[in-house]
């Protein structure tokens, strides 16, 4: 075994005999912030609303805030959600997070929280956060301070097309896994693709270990697991072979493991076109669908919404929920107006405007009666009794476990890695970090 | 070649040149040689050695990445580990595969079509172009380009089968792990044939012409001027386009990344991908630098021994002689 000792950054960098390296890193570092809120100051907001309705609201909510206050500038990046997750990376590890940036709490924003990157906004929100539903702001809490700020809340669900469903003979939406295979079976043989998967962008697929894993083992397994690095458990085995059960029934649509989530021949556009009788998605589905379809209406009301099947036997409970909402962190170098912004996008009347297109959840309670879709409606009430709660795996562990989470479950999904495979691989990646 | 002549060993060293010349004028030229080479050994110093010795140094430590966190030494631990990742060493057998395939397949292909290109034929100039088009398109836009042809259901590719009546054979184009890389290697293919065509074509015009003539008077038939006349006499052609086919090989990037990321199930990825994805997704920065160091020494140790063994003639002439000395 090799020692291992401590060294800080300087002296690592130093010791590479290259000044110049950090030199170049370095520079990258501080802007020198104003601290004063009227001065001229520009916000850089980056966000992954690249489609209909929410892009151009938030370009609008923008362009309302500079209108408003003149001396300040708002650039708007907004990127598709992977190539956003790769170009924060690149800055956040340069040490230069931009002023406002999407987050989805968890460990991945607890790494930024360690490393200094984000602005603890527990103060300066602490007159209005009040407004906001608690169990929203649960995922951006990191040992009791607040890191971000929610400003959409739901779950994964499966999401399925009705008029499918009832060629196919399923008279009731699957209560349990057994159920749902057989539903899966009846779709089958009527001729229809069961579920639509983006299997190249893998992190959709990691929904289903993880709510099986949720199901079986509950979720304070899931917490415990990732708080000793040891995920080698029988239940997470199980949780696997359910899956397998699944995957061997062949559910997936032709080609599912070259598809990615939103893009032409995606999940999304197989389920927006009426492709395909379910997906395993979250509260944003519905809009999504209906961008990558080739109406760019979706299914409209053929749409139906129900829970993730409660598995016979399992410690979890039906009501527990997976998932995760929408936030926006502050960057530490971020303008003073950075945080008045954030409150005017969670504000009730902005909530209200989001919520209407029918692309969010809101989280301020008082924009709640701006919810109209049965089933976003069903989707917030199902949220708000849910008895317990996981963030998306891929978000709530430290980012090298969900990469290997994502990683392990598409392999498992590819008929290439058994279920215990996929325990062990996890472990391992875990007891690595 | 001039070259030849200048070598070591046939020239006395008090006859060379530099024995005549006065020491002031000596000294000048070195002060010329240093203004000249300062500043891109400079700029060569910190944009290539530089980051070779960061990324060493950090290949020694477990690090996240960013600037505000501490790395742990763990000595060379990530290099063990990479000796054990199976997907690190998938990627090296998958990198032999396209090179393989391209020297089995691409090459061949790009070699006919230049000879078939040289013959006197209508619209040749129109052929050589359309040829080498694709290789001035970008990695990223080819990839993006066959991710269109290639999709499963409206892609190209499935449309083409299913209209000749084979719609069942397609489909899965970048989404079978089985046939995945064997796509891959397609495009790559369609990118780059042009490139070592064009090569082929310029050596293949640098072929003095009686030559030939003399081997046909000889009584040789087509293939055996081609096999005997044409083909070693391109070998200095052909022995560099291998060497650039295998380290662009070595260092695929982009187009991976874009048509397949690696997919399905790593069953396209390469080693530039499995370091981009350690280093930018699972912020293991360590680790991906084990991997950048290990892909630097392959392709190094590559560069030196094809140049020592296999280029050694062809790169004779064209090092500078300075001063009668190497």
């Amino acid at each position: 075994m090799t020692s291992r000792t401590h060294l800080s950054r300087r002296s690592l960098l130093s010791l590479a005999g290259a000044g110049v390296g950090a030199a170049l890193l370095g520079a990258c570092g501080d802007g020198g912030t104003p601290s004063d809120p009227t001065a001229p100051q520009t916000i850089d907001w980056w966000h992954i609303q690249t489609t209909e309705p929410l892009k151009p609201l938030w370009a609008a909510l923008a362009k309302e805030y500079e209108t408003a206050h003149s001396n300040v500038k708002i650039n708007i990046t907004d990127q598709e959600n992977d190539a956003f997750k790769k170009k924060l990376t690149t800055v956040t590890q340069a040490g230069n997070p931009p002023s406002l940036f999407q987050s989805w709490g968890g460990g991945v924003l607890k790494q930024q929280v360690d490393a200094g990157l984000v602005k603890d906004l527990t103060e300066e929100t602490s007159s209005w956060i009040g407004e906001l539903t608690p169990i929203a702001l649960e995922q951006y809490t990191v040992d009791g301070r607040i890191y971000a700020i929610p400003w959409d809340m739901g779950m994964v669900g499966f999401w399925y097309n009705k008029e499918l469903f009832e060629r196919a003979g399923i008279t009731s939406t699957p209560a349990t896994w057994g159920e749902l295979l057989d539903a899966v079976r009846k779709l089958k043989s009527a001729g229809i693709t069961p579920i639509a998967l983006g299997g190249k962008d893998k992190w959709p697929g990691h929904f289903y270990w993880s709510y099986l894993a949720i199901r079986i083992a509950g979720v304070d397994a899931l917490k415990q697991a990732a708080a000793d690095k040891n995920f080698d458990n029988p239940d997470f085995v199980a949780a696997g072979q359910r899956l397998k059960e699944l995957v061997d029934l062949q559910p997936f649509q032709t080609g599912f493991l070259g598809a990615g989530y939103e893009e032409t021949d995606s999940q999304a556009s197989t389920m927006g076109n009426g492709q395909a009788a379910m997906e395993l998605m979250g509260q944003w589905a519905p809009s999504v669908q209906a961008a990558w379809s080739a109406s760019k209406k979706g299914i409209g009301d053929k749409l139906g919404f129900f829970p993730f099947p409660a598995v016979e036997g399992g410690k979890g409970a039906v009501t527990d929920a997976f998932g995760g909402g929408n936030g926006f962190a502050v960057g530490k170098d971020a303008p003073p107006a950075t945080v008045d912004f954030l409150r005017s996008i969670v504000s009730a009347a902005n909530q209200r405007r989001a919520a209407e297109t029918g692309a969010i959840l809101p989280v301020n309670k008082a924009a709640l009666d701006a919810v109209r879709d049965p089933n976003a409606k069903l989707v917030a009430k199902t949220f708000a009794s849910a008895t317990g709660f996981q963030l998306y795996l891929d978000q709530a562990f430290a980012p090298a476990v969900g990469e290997q989470v994502n990683d392990s479950v598409a392999e498992l999904i590819a008929g290439r890695k058994s279920p215990e495979q996929v325990t062990k691989d996890i472990t391992a990646a875990a007891q690595n970090t | 070649m001039t070259a030849t002549a200048a070598a070591p060993g046939r020239v006395p060293p008090s006859r060379t040149l530099a024995a005549h010349r006065p020491r002031a004028r000596q000294r000048a030229d070195r002060v010329a040689i240093v203004l000249f080479l300062a500043p891109a050994l400079l700029l060569f110093i910190v944009l290539v050695l530089a980051p070779i010795a960061l990324a060493a140094t950090v290949s020694l430590f477990k690090w996240n990445g960013f600037v505000t966190s501490d790395p742990t030494l763990v000595g060379l631990d990530n290099f063990t580990r990479l000796l054990r990742d199976q997907v690190f060493v998938g990627d090296l057998r998958r990198g032999l595969t396209i090179i393989a395939l391209s020297l089995v397949l691409q090459l061949p292909m790009a070699l006919g079509l230049a000879m078939l290109l040289n013959q006197p034929l209508r619209g040749r100039s129109l052929y050589r172009l359309l040829f080498f088009a694709p290789y001035v398109l970008s990695e990223v836009t080819t990839a993006v380009l066959f991710r269109i042809v290639f999709s499963p259901e409206h892609g190209l590719a499935t449309r083409t089968l299913a209209v000749v009546g084979l719609g069942d054979l397609g489909e899965t184009w970048l989404a079978d792990p089985d046939t995945v890389l064997f796509w891959v290697f397609v495009v790559i293919s369609w990118k780059y044939f042009g490139f070592h065509m064009i090569l082929y074509l310029a050596g293949r015009q640098n072929i003095p012409r009686e030559l030939l003539e003399a081997a046909t008077t000889d009584g040789a038939n087509a293939w055996q001027a081609f096999r005997h006349v044409t083909l070693p006499l391109l070998g200095p052609t052909i022995r560099i386009s291998v060497f650039l086919s295998v380290i662009g090989a070595i260092q695929l990037f982009d187009m991976v990344w874009v048509l397949t990321g690696g997919g399905p199930v790593h069953a396209s990825e390469v080693m530039a991908v499995t370091m981009y994805r350690f280093g930018f997704e699972r912020f293991e920065v360590g680790y991906a630098s084990a991997m950048s160091i290990v892909m630097f020494l392959i392709s190094l140790v590559f560069a030196l021994l094809y140049q020592r063994f296999v280029m050694r003639r062809d790169i004779e002439g064209a090092l500078t002689v300075m001063g009668g000395q190497r």
